[in-house]
C-alpha cells in the first residue's frame, strides 16, 4: 500500500494543493484512505495529519474505513423519494443484508446514502464504484447484487442499453440520459466549435472580447447572477503572477443537472469559451472543477481535451495568434455542496476543506493560489462563445431587457417530460408548466432548495433576475404529494448535511429549525412555533456565504406560501408545548438497567 | 402589596449558580427586605407552601426528577427563569449528550477505570431512583420559560439587576460586557 500511495504523491509532484487528486486516487485504489497512507502524505507533503485528515474528513466520498468493493451510494434527493427510492432502498438492504452506512461482513459491497447526484430525471439513481445506474427498481437491484456476488466487473452490472445522445460513445458508456427537450443557442447544434477561436479571436483584443461580453449584459448562470463582463474586466485589471479561468461544475443544486448535459453534449463549446476567457483575462491555465458525481465522464472529457489540443484549439499560440497559450486541467470535487459557493471551490482547488472565505478580497483581486482568477459557471462560459461568434448586441435580442439571453432549465418533478430545456428568458411558470406536461400542480420549486417554493396563485410570474432567479433547478409537485414532510424536511436534511460548520448560524440554526418543523409534524406544534420559525430564520443572515443564508428558505418560502399546510398540525388550544416526550426519553436507559419505568413515583 | 415570592432549585447543575446568588454578598439583607423566599436550598423549604411569583432554575433536565420538579415550578410560579448555562443549553452535563445512553451507563458502572468495586457489575435499577433521560434537557424544552440569564455561572450582579428589574418593573441595563460572550 505504501509503495502506492508514494507513486500517487509523486504522481503530483509533491504537491500539497492537489491534496484532492492525491486522496481521490487513494480512494478509488483502496477503498479507503488508512492510516498508513495519511502518515506518507503527510511525510510528503511536509504536512501535520491532522491537515490531511481535516480534509478527508470535509467530503462524503473520502473515508478512513474500508466503503466496500463496490460502494453503492444511493441518491436521496427529494424527487429520489417521490420516485419510489424506498423501495429500492429495502430491496439493496434485503439483497445484502446489511443497513445502509454499513459495509458487508466479506467487505464486497457498501451502501451509503448521498445528496442529489444531478439524475433528476431518472430517479431512483446510485453511483456504483463511480457509473450512474438511473432508474432503478427493486427487481433492478436484485439483478445487481446478485452479478456483483457472481464477480462481475461494474461496466458488467450496465447491462441494459445505454443513454441517449452522446452517452453512447465508448469513452461514457453511460446509461444516463440526457433528455434534451428544447434547442437554444448553446444546445442547437449549428454551432462547429472552434469557429470562433479560429476565425472570430484573431481579428479582436482581449479588450474588444470583454467589450462584447459586457454589451450582451449577460449575467451569471450559476444563480448569483454577478455581470459575466464585469467579472472579466476586474480580473484582467487585477495584477498578478499569473490569472486563472475556473469554471464551476460542481452543480449541487439539488435538482439541477443542466451542467451534466452541457458537459456530455457540448464540452467543447464550454471549453473554447474557456479559453476565450483565458484570451480575455490574459490567463493561460483553465480548470474545470467538476463535481464527483459525475467522475464517470473522466475519459470522455479527457478525450474531447486531447483532440482540441491536436486541432490547436487548447495549447501553444492557439489559433496562430501569437502568445495565447491556454491549456484546461480536469480537477474533481469528492462531495459536498458547499463548494459550488466560487471561495469555498477555490479552497478545495487548493486540496483544503471547502470552508467559504471570507470576502473581500473577492476572487477577480485574490483567487486560486491569491491570483486574479475568474470563476463561471458550465452554462455562461457556453454562452460566452455565442456571444464573441454574433456580438453583444445580437445577443440582447433574447430574452428580456435585464435577464438577456437564454437559460438552460433543469425541470424534474410530477410532469410528463423531465428533461433540459432551453429557453428564453422571460418565461413564466405556467407557459414551463404546459411544456413540460404538468397538470394538478400544488408547488414549484424554482431554482432548488436555497430557492422558492411557490404555488399555483404565483404560476404568472416570470422567470429572470428580476422576478424568480435560478440557476436552473425546477422541480414540480403534483396534488398527491405531502410538501412539508416529503420535500421541506428533505430539503432541510440536505442543509444539515452540507453545512461546512464554519458559521454557528449554519451550523445550528438549520438542526433547530428542522427539529421545530419535525415537532410541529408530530401534532406537538403551537402557533409561536410558526413565528419562531419566522424570526429565528434571519439569524441565518449572519452566515458568511449563500449556502447559510438560504439555508432557511425551504422553510420560509412554505411558510409564506403554504401557512395552511403548517396549521393543519398546529394545536389551537394551546400556547406552549415543546413536545417532551418523558416515557419515550426513558426507555432506554430502564431498559439497559434492567428496570420498569416508574411515573407515579414523585 | 406583599413581598414577591421566589422559589430556586438546582436540576442538573454544580450549585454555582447558587453560589452566585450568594456572591451578591451583604446585598443579601437588602434582598430579603424585598422578596420572601419559598421552596429553595438557601432556606431549606422542601415544598411549595404558596403561590411563587419568580422561580429561579440552575441545571437542565437529566433525570425524571428533574422534569418533575421543572414542572412543579412551572406549575407554582408565575414566572420563569433559567438561570446559567446548564438550564439555558444543558451545559457540561449535556456533555453525554453525543453518547448512546448505555455506553455512559457502562462506562460509570461497569467498564470506567474507578468502579473497582462494583465486582458484580451492578446497575442502579432500584425503584425509588430517578430514571435517566436519552440526553440531557435545557429547561425550555420541557416547559415553557420567561427569561433567560447567561454565564457559566451569571455573574451576581446580573442577577441582583435582573431580579430588581423584575420587581421594579425597570428596563434591565445591559452595558456591552455583560452581552458579550467571547
Amino acid at each position: 500500500m505504501k509503495d502506492t500511495v508514494k507513486q500517487i504523491v509523486e504522481k503530483y509532484s509533491k504537491d500539497k494543493t492537489r491534496l484532492m487528486d492525491i486522496l481521490i486516487e487513494t480512494q478509488e485504489a483502496f477503498g479507503f484512505i488508512s492510516s498508513e497512507a495519511i502518515e506518507v502524505m503527510s511525510v510528503m507533503l511536509n504536512m501535520s495529519k491532522v491537515d490531511v485528515e481535516q480534509t478527508i474528513s470535509f467530503y462524503h466520498f473520502f473515508s478512513t474505513k474500508p466503503r466496500g468493493e463496490y460502494a453503492i451510494y444511493l441518491n436521496d434527493s427529494a424527487v429520489a423519494h417521490m420516485f419510489g427510492r424506498q423501495a429500492v432502498k429495502e430491496a439493496f438492504e434485503k439483497e445484502t443484508g446489511i443497513r445502509f452506512g454499513e459495509v458487508t461482513p466479506d467487505g464486497k459491497i457498501g451502501l451509503f446514502n448521498t445528496a442529489c447526484i444531478g439524475m433528476n430525471d431518472q430517479e431512483p439513481a446510485a453511483i456504483i464504484n463511480n457509473k450512474v445506474f438511473t432508474r432503478l427498481t427493486p427487481y433492478r437491484v436484485g439483478e445487481i447484487i446478485r452479478c456483483i456476488r457472481s464477480g462481475c466487473k461494474v461496466d458488467e452490472l450496465i447491462n441494459e442499453s445505454y443513454g441517449d445522445g452522446k452517452n453512447q460513445l465508448p469513452s461514457l458508456r453511460a446509461m444516463v440520459s440526457s433528455n434534451i427537450r428544447r434547442k437554444g443557442m448553446i444546445l442547437s447544434d449549428d454551432y462547429v466549435y472552434g469557429t470562433v477561436t479560429s476565425e472570430v479571436l484573431p481579428k479582436m483584443s482581449p479588450e474588444a472580447v470583454i467589450a462584447e461580453i459586457k454589451h450582451s449584459h449577460i449575467r451569471g448562470r450559476g444563480g448569483a447572477g454577478f455581470p459575466t463582463g464585469l467579472k472579466w474586466e476586474f480580473c484582467r485589471r487585477s495584477k498578478g503572477e499569473k490569472h486563472y479561468v475556473i469554471c464551476n461544475a460542481d452543480e449541487g443544486e439539488p435538482g439541477t443537472f443542466k451542467d451534466r448535459v452541457i458537459l456530455t453534449e457540448k464540452p467543447e463549446l464550454v471549453f473554447e469559451g474557456m479559453a476565450i476567457a483565458g484570451y480575455a483575462i490574459g490567463g493561460d491555465e483553465g480548470i474545470l472543477y467538476l463535481r464527483y458525481e459525475y467522475r464517470y465522464m473522466k475519459e470522455y472529457l479527457e478525450q474531447v481535451l486531447d483532440e482540441m489540443r491536436n486541432k490547436n484549439l487548447l495549447g501553444k499560440n492557439i489559433a496562430g495568434i501569437e502568445g495565447f497559450d491556454f491549456d484546461i486541467r480536469i480537477q474533481f470535487g469528492a462531495g459536498a455542496y458547499v463548494c459550488g459557493e466560487e471561495s469555498a471551490l477555490l479552497e478545495s482547488l487548493e486540496g483544503k476543506r471547502g470552508e467559504p472565505r471570507d470576502k473581500p478580497p473577492f476572487p477577480v483581486e485574490k483567487g486560486y493560489l491569491n491570483q486574479p482568477t475568474i470563476i463561471n459557471n458550465v452554462e455562461t462560459f457556453a454562452t460566452a462563445v455565442r456571444i464573441v461568434q454574433n456580438g453583444g448586441e445580437w445577443f440582447t435580442q433574447f430574452g428580456t431587457e435585464d435577464s438577456t439571453g437564454t437559460k438552460i432549465l433543469s425541470i424534474s418533478g410530477d410532469c410528463m417530460f423531465p428533461g433540459v430545456y432551453e429557453v428564453n428568458w422571460g418565461f413564466n411558470v405556467n407557459d414551463m408548466l404546459n411544456m413540460v406536461g404538468a397538470y394538478d400542480v400544488q408547488a414549484v420549486q424554482v431554482g432548488g432548495p436555497s430557492g422558492t417554493l411557490i404555488g399555483p396563485d404565483e404560476f404568472n410570474r416570470t422567470l429572470g433576475y428580476s422576478d424568480l432567479s435560478t440557476g436552473g433547478s425546477m422541480i414540480v409537485f403534483g396534488k398527491q404529494r405531502n410538501l412539508l414532510s416529503d420535500v421541506v424536511l428533505n430539503f432541510m436534511e440536505f442543509f444539515i448535511e452540507e453545512s461546512c460548520g464554519s458559521c454557528s448560524t449554519c451550523r445550528n440554526m438549520t438542526q433547530v429549525m428542522a427539529n421545530k418543523l419535525k415537532k410541529i409534524l408530530k401534532g406537538k406544534g403551537v402557533v409561536k412555533d410558526l413565528e419562531d420559525l419566522r424570526s429565528w430564520s434571519k439569524v441565518l443572515q449572519a452566515s458568511r456565504c449563500g449556502l447559510g443564508q438560504t439555508a432557511g428558505n425551504p422553510i420560509i418560502s412554505s411558510l409564506k406560501n403554504f401557512r395552511h399546510l403548517y396549521e393543519e398540525f398546529i394545536q389551537k388550544e394551546k400556547d406552549f408545548d415543546e413536545g417532551f416526550d418523558l416515557v419515550a426519553a426513558v426507555q432506554d436507559s430502564c431498559k439497559y438497567v434492567g428496570r420498569v419505568p416508574n411515573f407515579h413515583h414523585h | 402589596m406583599s413581598k414577591p415570592v421566589i422559589a430556586t432549585t438546582s436540576l442538573a447543575g454544580c450549585f454555582g449558580c447558587h453560589m452566585s446568588i450568594l456572591d451578591i454578598d451583604e446585598r443579601i439583607l437588602q434582598l430579603i427586605e424585598l422578596v420572601e423566599f419559598n421552596k429553595s436550598p438557601v432556606d431549606d423549604i422542601k415544598t411549595f407552601t404558596k403561590p411563587v411569583d419568580i422561580g429561579i432554575i440552575e441545571g437542565g433536565c437529566c433525570n425524571s426528577e428533574n422534569v418533575e420538579v421543572l414542572k412543579s415550578f412551572r406549575k407554582n410560579c408565575k414566572i420563569l427563569i433559567s438561570l446559567g448555562e446548564c438550564a439555558i443549553m444543558g451545559g457540561l452535563p449535556a456533555l453525554r449528550n453525543g453518547i448512546p445512553i448505555e455506553e455512559c451507563l457502562h462506562e460509570a458502572y461497569i467498564g470506567g477505570p474507578t468502579v473497582g468495586l462494583n465486582k458484580m457489575g451492578i446497575m442502579p435499577n432500584d425503584d425509588e431512583l430517578p430514571m435517566l433521560l436519552d440526553k440531557v434537557y435545557p429547561c425550555h424544552e420541557i416547559v415553557k420559560i420567561d427569561y433567560f440569564l447567561p454565564g457559566c455561572p451569571p455573574r451576581a450582579d446580573l442577577i441582583w439587576d435582573a431580579l430588581v428589574a423584575l420587581i421594579t418593573g425597570d428596563p434591565m441595563k445591559l452595558p456591552y460586557e455583560v452581552v458579550k460572550f467571547d
